[in-house]
């Protein structure tokens, strides 16, 4: 049990500090389109290893001698994971496009930040 | 391989697919809800075949099973992207010289061009803004990684080589 507590420890600590680059990212990048590079980015792998953490965490701890409706609950984590693979460059790429063709200029180096 | 088979093969793996689906977010296994699994996934199965399943069954396999080696190097990528952005972003200078890029492949089907246009959002420094017949329009966050689809084309490649378009 000790040994699951560690390595869902650190699935969910790797996430988190992915989650937190991407806010810092955000943050700190000059314009639209670099914060969105942070964002689109950081966020896939932060959300999808914080939920594998949870899916390890389900599939050692809750589902030996559960119900088959619990059982299928780190399946549906599985769907999640792969939901979001592709849902999350898919509406990076739809914001991307939209500010682009509203005339959002992209920073160049050297330029103020906006 | 006649076109009325075709369509009824494509019925058949998205009713085959949708149901699978049902039972596994149900969960529940008594006659009313699978019953009213088997009808649904039938009703959208008839109506929406066509979305999931749009060429014939041959090469289908090799496909499906290229396409599952490339997601376990797309994943490797996202992970090195991940780290790419952590970099620039926690770097004191932030190393970030941002360009567009325009480049053309030989890809044409939507899917090619799909997985095509999400690997490069996915992968370092990339984000793809738009796509015309074929047209990749690209926003780099720096020289290198826009070369990296410039000059060494490695995810061109792959993905032509899944999708056996060249």
């Amino acid at each position: 049990m000790v040994l699951i507590d560690v390595i869902v420890t650190l699935f969910l600590a790797a996430g988190i500090f992915f989650m937190l680059t991407g806010v810092i990212g955000l943050l700190r990048f000059p314009d639209f389109y670099t914060r969105l590079h942070a964002t689109g980015k950081c966020d896939t792998l932060g959300e999808v290893l914080i939920i594998a953490g949870l899916l390890l965490y389900h599939l050692f701890v809750y589902s030996p001698g559960a119900e088959l409706s619990v059982k299928l609950v780190p399946v549906k984590l599985l769907f999640l994971i792969i939901f979001i693979f592709l849902a999350n460059p898919t509406a990076t790429h739809a914001i991307m496009k939209a500010a682009y063709k509203t005339g959002v200029k992209p920073w160049k180096l050297g330029e103020e930040r906006r | 391989m006649n076109a009325k088979s075709g369509k009824g093969f494509g019925i058949l793996v998205t009713f085959c697919a949708l149901f699978l689906f049902w039972l596994l977010l149900s969960g529940i296994f008594d006659a009313l809800h699978v019953g009213a699994g088997i009808i649904c996934s039938a009703i959208i199965a008839l109506i929406s075949h066509d979305l999931l399943v749009k060429e014939k069954g041959d090469k289908m396999l090799s496909k499906s099973f290229k396409f599952v080696i490339y997601l376990g190097w797309e994943l490797w990528q996202i992970v090195l992207a991940n780290f790419d952005v952590a970099y620039r972003v926690l770097h004191p200078k932030m190393p970030i010289d941002p360009l567009i890029i325009e480049f053309d492949t030989s890809l044409r089907s939507d899917f090619a061009l799909v997985t095509l246009a999400n690997s490069i959002t996915l992968t370092p420094g990339t984000i793809t803004i738009d796509i015309k017949d074929g047209k990749f329009l690209v926003h780099a966050i720096a020289k290198k990684p826009a070369d990296a689809l410039l000059v060494d084309k490695t995810m061109q490649n792959k993905v032509a080589d899944v999708f056996m378009e060249w």
